[in-house]
């Protein structure tokens, strides 16, 4: 091989490192609604992904949060209001609704027959899935406080973590896919 | 490959991935690939009209050979090689 072409070869080697390094084969999606349908999406994509051996990681936020309680658990030392948020917000995955045709909880529970009916897998089943797969979840400290929750009340989720801003923009800088939900 | 051909196609792993709806079939193809050696033949069974397109699309994701797919009546078979 002619020296000439040895170069060029080393160069190109040292450029898809340098590509590489940029982006990874990761999907960075920050999942900000409490509706049980864009939820849902969220876990889809996100199942789909890890089977496409994309590595996912959600940043759970605001609304969405309400998603991760877990109904048997509780957290003490709450002062008055985040009592109240604890009160007004829904408890856990199965009680999130549709964000349209909820029609007084009708429509969800009658979209949750239809998924059942089509073999559509559900969103405790989902999240199981993800966990097995090893979807990562972090979740929003900042949306958590506000909302009054603690990380005491979270689902049991394997490294279930709680961070900050910091911690998506630098996940989303190196994930090839970024969505917000 | 042809259809005829697909079907006479001996399958070193075939996954029954029909009943469930997306992402069922992909979680079950993605599972089941393990098991297959590389140059082996996998075959997934789906009635999800959305794996036909699917499948072919995870295959050049992950660098598999998608051989074709054969329909019967009331399912499809997706054919893999694992390279």
């Amino acid at each position: 091989m002619s020296i000439e072409l040895e170069k060029q070869i080393q160069e190109l080697q040292k450029k898809v490192e340098s590509l590489e390094k940029g982006t990874k084969d990761q999907l960075s999606m920050v999942v900000f609604s409490g509706d049980l349908d864009k939820i849902l999406a969220a876990m889809i994509i996100s199942t789909g992904a890890t089977a496409m051996d994309t590595k996912v990681k959600l940043f759970f936020t605001f609304w969405a949060i309400s998603a991760l309680r877990d109904p048997k658990k509780k957290a003490k030392g709450k002062n008055f209001m985040e009592k109240m948020f604890g009160m007004m917000l829904p408890r856990g995955m199965r009680k999130i609704k549709l964000s349209k045709m909820n029609m007084a909880g009708m429509g969800t529970s009658m979209i949750k027959g239809i998924m059942k009916k089509h073999k559509v897998a559900s969103i405790e089943e989902l999240f199981a899935i993800a966990a097995e797969l090893g979807v990562e979840i972090n979740i929003c400290e900042m949306s958590m406080n506000l909302m009054g929750f603690k990380k005491e009340e979270m689902i049991d989720y394997p490294n279930l973590k709680i961070c900050g801003v910091a911690t998506f923009l630098a996940d989303a800088s190196e994930s090839k896919i970024q969505l917000f939900i | 490959m042809t259809s005829e051909e697909l079907k006479n196609l001996k399958a070193d792993k075939i996954v029954d991935a029909r009943g469930t709806a997306c992402p069922g079939p992909l979680l079950a193809a993605k599972k089941a690939i393990a098991e297959v050696s590389s140059g082996g033949i996998m075959e997934v069974l789906s009635s999800d009209e959305g794996t036909k397109n699917d499948i072919p699309k995870w295959c050049q994701k992950m660098n598999y050979d998608y051989l074709g797919v054969a329909e019967e009546d009331s399912y499809i078979r997706l054919f893999l090689k694992k390279a």
